[in-house]
């Protein structure tokens, strides 16, 4: 059985309005019917782009914001059920690292007073100095030196505060860790420590992670399994190689292809799908299937009035696409949206050492005639599909 | 003659400096004077760039009367003689970390930099005139018609309580000499230029009522609106989404290919930089430690601290499973350029050489390929991904 299984989770927030009386005018539709699970030891990767509801759907695990509907089912526990008062101590198991590592940790507490205050609520450690050797052996583990416990949060850089986070959590050896964004707001060469540490973590500790990222490298970087969201809802689930080598939601593949690689040998030669315009509000989803508006390859049949179900194509591969074994096979092709071909066309074998300050206009001339319009908010016709 | 040429430029926050030379062109001459003697101080401002347009000796000397460096009272150095120059239609990028300097650079081209608190030293030439030396008159007048800058954060950069549309004819009255109804027009044809749907009813709007990628793409139509010679764009696309981050991307190379604007890209996404630039600079507290092409620069990273970057990033086109190779330490383990290479405590080739003096940007692979480092990564092994 898997560790964390969620059920038709909904999270609606009421929208108000009124001086005297509350009249709720609409809902927010911030998470909208996900299922999922993680099993234990694994890691799980929620991506998406901002206003998806990643984070509120890790908030609603954790029991942060009320779920409207559906089953947050841990290890047998229905956490959405729990009366307030169990779910206090049962917060131990499921535990949360932030994004923002200086605004989680209370400027004016000395670490070992972060650290402890959990372990002191939840009754771990029966003493002062049991509770000091544990966080003392937590805080090696994640890299810190032994004499942080004295010291304050400003005292440290972020990549170490993040470190702070994580230990905060550990300490109090939870079931399932969320993290929230974890290495966003890091430097890229300390987002690479952090991530190393989670992993080394994961494998001498054997813990289970549900990781909410919107940088998609990360999140297959650690991630066993990873759902794509759009809009409240799942549209992609799989293997995290498997999504990769064969995205089949046309969101799943527009994303991938908006990623920048630091490589310009290989952002010069791969195509990018270019969405039209912007997320819809959540307050007023599209009907049908939620990325229809945006949707490259969307359909007058079934597209914008059925919404699509998760379905599984075999291998743990779910997608919430009517489409997607047409996409793949070719027997749909682009109806709106852009793509646009390799950038830098004329300059390809140049065998790595373009002439330093030569003047762009030469080498892109062709590609830029090739290009015609291309700002994405005006819907073209996708020129010769490369 | 590049279109921007930046020449070892520093800038010195706080401390006991006062300003000596910006913005008055009286005051430069007895600075300029005192160069020499300032020039022998310390060791990092003496040195000569081994490529490039060599200037004469004493474009290389510090001007600014200010500390001497970042030993000097509580004075921080944010840029630390800092070179590129910008041609015609070139995108060129700045590339580093937070703390690198990599803004403060942009900010003192424009001449947005405090007046008070704000030491500028070196030479930026745009167009054979020293924006750094420059009166405030003189720079308005450049800001927004032939210099225009794009931030990153286009909601705190837009006025909250002023439509869209006065926002852009602002810029079409003060440098085009545009009135009412042609102002106007133009506006709504720049916000169409950038790809904003329904411009007549946008230019009512406040820019709150704009998402974030159509505020940026405001912000665009702002920059662009008097065609200017070379665009700043300082980390354009962080604060948006990936798919909202590819169409900004991609009008900005439809922009330098249609105009031959010239771009200067600052960002920290190699990733960005890759796609776009032409020439990259890379930073590390506050100096140009490597400088090349963006093929040369990708494909044989010779600085170590380029090449602990690349080999830092999680790629989504490379195999899985392998633990990333990051760089160890963070940036604030760095020693001041005076007495050596700032990298030197987080870097894996570092020998005693590191720690004599300030190393000198070399070409150690081949012409062009600048790095600043007195043990580069010369093999010519598979970067880690």
């Amino acid at each position: 059985m898997s560790l964390l299984e969620l059920d038709g989770v909904k999270v609606h927030f009421p929208v108000k309005k009124g001086i005297l009386f509350d009249r709720t005018v609409g809902h927010v539709y911030a998470v909208d019917g996900i299922s999922l699970s993680v099993e234990a030891g694994q890691t799980y990767g929620l991506v998406g782009e901002s206003g998806c509801g990643k984070t509120t759907l890790g908030r609603a695990v954790l029991r942060l914001v009320d779920v409207t509907d559906g089953r947050v089912v841990l290890d047998g526990t229905d956490v959405a059920q729990l009366p307030e008062k169990e779910m206090r101590s049962f917060r131990r198991r499921l535990q949360m690292v932030f994004q923002d590592p200086l605004g989680s940790l209370n400027p004016r507490q000395n670490i070992e007073s972060i650290l402890s205050e959990g372990m002191a609520a939840h009754g771990i450690g029966g003493n002062r100095e049991e509770r000091r050797e544990k966080i003392k052996e937590i805080l090696a583990k994640v890299g810190l030196p032994g004499n942080a416990l004295s010291r304050y949060p400003h005292e440290f850089s972020g990549g170490q505060r993040q470190r702070i986070g994580i230990a905060r959590a550990l300490v109090l050896e939870p079931d399932l860790i969320i993290c929230d964004e974890p290495v966003s707001a890091l430097d890229v060469s300390i987002q690479a420590q952090v991530v190393n540490l989670l992993e080394e973590l994961q494998k001498s500790m054997g813990l289970t992670y549900l990781v909410i990222a919107h940088d998609l490298a990360v999140v297959r970087h650690i991630s066993d399994v990873i759902g794509v969201m759009y809009l409240g809802s799942l549209v992609e689930e799989a293997p995290s190689d498997a999504l990769y080598e064969e995205p089949r939601h046309p969101y799943t593949r527009a994303l991938m292809s908006a990623v920048p690689v630091p490589d310009p040998e290989v952002e010069d030669r791969r195509e990018r799908i270019l969405l039209l315009g912007d997320l819809p509000s959540p307050a007023n989803p599209p009907a049908g299937c939620r990325f229809h508006t945006r949707c490259p390859w969307k359909q007058d049949t079934r597209c914008a009035t059925e919404r699509p179900e998760l379905r599984d194509l075999g291998g743990g591969h779910r997608v919430a696409c009517h489409f997607a074994a047409e996409i793949a096979s070719g027997e749909i092709t682009r109806t709106s949206g852009e793509v646009v071909p390799a950038a830098h066309e004329g300059s390809g074998g140049s065998g790595g050492s373009e002439a330093s300050g030569a003047p762009r206009a030469s080498g892109a001339s062709g590609g830029g005639a090739a290009k015609g319009s291309s700002s994405g908010e005006r819907a073209s016709e996708a020129p010769a599909g490369t | 003659m590049p279109l921007l040429d930046v020449d070892e430029l520093t800038v010195t926050f706080g401390g006991r400096g006062r300003r000596a030379d910006r913005g008055r062109d009286r005051d430069r001459k007895p600075t300029e004077a005192a160069g020499p003697t300032e020039a022998a101080g310390p060791a990092e401002d003496t040195s000569v760039r081994a490529a490039g347009p060599a200037g004469p000796a004493e474009d290389t000397s510090v001007r600014a009367a200010g500390p001497a460096g970042p030993a000097g009272g509580n004075a921080v150095r944010a840029v630390n003689g800092v070179s590129f120059s910008v041609d015609e239609g070139q995108v060129v990028g700045l590339v580093g970390e937070s703390g690198c300097g990599k803004s403060v650079t942009s900010l003192a081209l424009m001449g947005l930099l405090p007046r008070k608190g704000a030491t500028l030293g070196g030479r930026a030439d745009f167009e054979g005139a020293d924006l750094l030396a420059m009166g405030p008159r003189r720079i308005r007048d450049l800001r927004g018609s032939k210099l225009a800058m794009i931030f990153q954060d286009p909601l705190s950069s837009l006025n909250p309580v002023v439509p869209i549309g006065v926002q852009v004819t602002e810029i079409l009255k003060r440098h085009r000499g545009m009135k009412g109804e042609a102002a106007r027009k133009e506006a709504a044809q720049l916000l169409d230029r950038v790809g904003i749907p329904d411009p007549d009813r946008r230019l009512r709007e406040y820019p709150h009522q704009l998402s974030g990628g159509m505020r940026q793409r405001a912000l665009i139509a702002m920059a662009v609106a008097c065609a200017p010679r070379l665009l700043i764009a300082d980390e354009p696309t962080t604060a948006l989404d990936v798919t909202i981050q590819a169409q900004i991307l991609e009008l900005l190379k439809e922009l330098v290919d249609q105009e031959g604007t010239a771009l200067l890209m600052i960002t920290h996404d190699l990733g960005v930089v890759a796609g776009l630039c032409d020439q990259v600079n890379v930073l590390y507290a506050g100096k140009v430690v490597e400088s090349s092409g963006r093929r040369e620069l990708f494909a044989h990273p010779t600085h170590p601290y380029t090449h602990g970057l690349l080999g830092s990033i999680p790629r989504l086109d490379a195999p899985r499973g392998e633990p990333l190779n990051p760089i160890r330490g963070s940036i604030n383990d760095q020693i001041a350029w005076a007495d050596g290479c700032a990298f030197a405590p987080r870097c894996d080739r570092y020998e005693m050489g590191c720690l004599t003096g300030t190393p000198e940007l070399t070409e150690p692979r081949e012409a062009g390929h600048q790095a600043r480092c007195v043990n580069p990564v010369l093999a010519t092994t598979e970067v880690p991904a």
